[in-house]
């Protein structure tokens, strides 16, 4: 049976009552997901976040993100943050060659400008590449 | 043959035939050049993309007391008001002078002179705030008001240099990321953008300016304009191919035309990281089928037109020193990847094709309406008439 492998890119919150615990380790460990932290922060309150993503089974995925929440940790998929602005777009493409899961493409022969959610990792390369700033992150 | 005034005389009548430069390549194909060249009058050329070198002058009535306006904000953007009184210069790249620009690299831009531009298009209020040092005819000072362009006595853009023939086309052969006017650029050949709505681009339709001169009406931003010279860095004589089309820039426009008539779906302030601001225009303009051969040239397909091919790395193009590394069409450019030197690269435009066809389309029906006629130019550009014009 082929598993269905996904990554995507998660914003983990946390209080200072689980701040001691070993997140990442539990995704690796009980999950047998590869993290690859991106961006992280612990302010002095002891409340911090964790940007990074998230390589394994949709199944494990699916399941960490259930235990995750058991912890109190808040979990955001920021993909489903970044948002396509169609009104705003000039349908350019100055996003597509730089986007690089192809989630913002063209449809051609009419070289329309389309974004498919489900295929964003949330690199946020498209938000530095598009000149009317039409995508932006929603935090 | 057919002239300005014959083809005028049917667009009054409602009787023109008018097509769009996508849509004359398949008539000719269907039933060839001599017999399109005989039903179609007038073919409408598009194109929507960033346009260094825009603009705008502005005209504020009198203020009382009068003024003459030595330093000029608008939104805190600086217009140029050493022009008289009460007109001003606003250029589509200035920057407020709180931009911290690329201190913070690279950076972001969210607003500059291309910004105003568009809200006043938009009918957005703006601020326009005027310092001056007071003459006995002109005391006032000082002055801060918002407006609208409706508060604008006049308005027009006036653009030196817009609507390029050609254009380079941008990738990277550095080992750094590159954020420049071309967009941003990944490093080794990451990706490569382009810059042309490649068919449907006027000047591409009528590659040796026989009908594009001074005078020529234009479709400018979402209202009528017209040539008003060639454009700065206009260069007619550079090497072209077996059809014409220049293998690089070549020739561009001076164009002028009035804002209050614009729409802002047709003109935006662009913000480019790490670059700056500027102004994304939309300029459509009709060719006349005066003969067979203006058809003909009408009838250029994305697989004719070159483009070179350069390095905007940072041995590249910022040295000065010749950065052609190739040469690519704009069929394999808009398919989406090439293959250049055994490596697969994906390509992406920075002008809207999509809004191409649109401006031409919106030109064509002005034109079928009747309210849209033909201006013949007064003079043809440098360089402008037949293949074997000479350089002076």
């Amino acid at each position: 049976m082929t598993k269905n492998m996904i990554s995507k890119n998660v914003i983990l919150r946390f209080s200072p009552e689980v701040v001691g615990e070993p997140i990442v380790y539990l995704l690796v460990k009980e999950f047998d997901l590869v993290p690859n932290i991106i961006k992280a922060s612990v302010n002095p309150d002891k409340q911090g976040y964790i940007l990074l993503s998230l390589t394994g089974e949709e199944e494990n995925y699916k399941a960490s993100l259930k235990r995750l929440e058991e912890l109190g940790i808040s979990v955001q998929c920021l993909m489903e943050r970044i948002k396509w602005h169609e009104e705003i777009c000039t349908q350019c493409g100055a996003c597509t060659a730089v986007c690089p899961s192809l989630a913002l493409s063209i449809r051609r022969p009419e070289m329309a400008i389309r974004f498919d959610s489900d295929k964003c990792v949330a690199c946020q390369m498209c938000i530095q590449a598009c000149p009317v700033n039409a995508v932006t992150l929603d935090l | 043959m057919k002239s300005y005034e014959e083809i005028n005389e049917k667009i009054r009548a409602g009787r023109a035939v008018v097509v769009t430069a996508e849509e004359v390549i398949a008539i000719a194909k269907d039933i060839g050049v001599k017999e399109a060249a005989r039903k179609i009058d007038v073919v409408t050329t598009g194109t929507f993309g960033i346009m260094c070198s825009s603009g705008a002058f502005l005209n504020f009535w009198h203020t009382k007391p009068k003024m003459k306006m030595q330093r000029v904000w608008l939104d805190d953007v600086p217009a140029y008001g050493g022009i008289a009184a009460v007109d001003c210069y606003l250029g589509a790249t200035e920057l407020p002078s709180y931009d911290p620009c690329n201190s913070h690299y690279p950076g972001s831009f969210r607003h500059g002179g291309g910004h105003v531009i568009e809200d006043l298009i938009a009918g957005k209020e703006i601020k326009l705030r005027a310092e001056a040092y007071g003459t006995d005819c002109y005391p006032l000072r000082s002055y801060e008001q918002n407006i609208t362009l409706k508060d604008v006595r006049e308005a027009f853009i006036f653009s030196p240099r817009n609507c390029y023939q050609n254009y380079n086309v941008a990738t990277n052969c550095g080992a750094e990321t590159v954020y420049t006017y071309m967009g941003v650029l990944k490093p080794h050949m990451g990706n490569i953008h382009y810059s042309s709505a490649g068919q449907l681009s006027p000047l591409l339709n009528d590659p040796y300016y026989r009908s594009i001169g001074i005078g020529t009406h234009i479709f400018l931003g979402g209202g009528e304009g017209f040539v008003a010279w060639p454009g700065t860095q206009h260069a007619p004589f550079d090497p072209r191919n077996e059809r014409g089309i220049p293998l690089g820039g070549a020739g561009t426009l001076a164009v002028i035309g009035d804002m209050k008539q614009m729409d802002a779906r047709f003109i935006r302030g662009v913000s480019l990281t790490g670059y700056g601001v500027s102004l994304m225009v939309g300029i459509g303009i009709p060719i006349p089928i005066l003969d067979e051969d203006m058809l003909y040239y009408t009838t250029v397909e994305d697989a004719d037109i070159q483009a070179p091919l350069c390095d905007y790395g940072k041995e590249g193009y910022p040295t000065g020193e010749p950065c052609v590394i190739g040469s690519l069409n704009y069929a394999e450019l808009k398919s989406g990847e090439v293959d250049f030197q055994g490596k697969k690269i994906r390509t992406a435009p920075l002008s809207s094709y999509t809004k191409a066809v649109e401006i031409a389309e919106t030109l064509k029906q002005w034109i079928v309406s009747g309210r849209f006629q033909l201006g013949q130019p007064s003079q043809l550009l440098p360089g402008g008439g037949s293949p074997d014009r000479k350089e002076d």
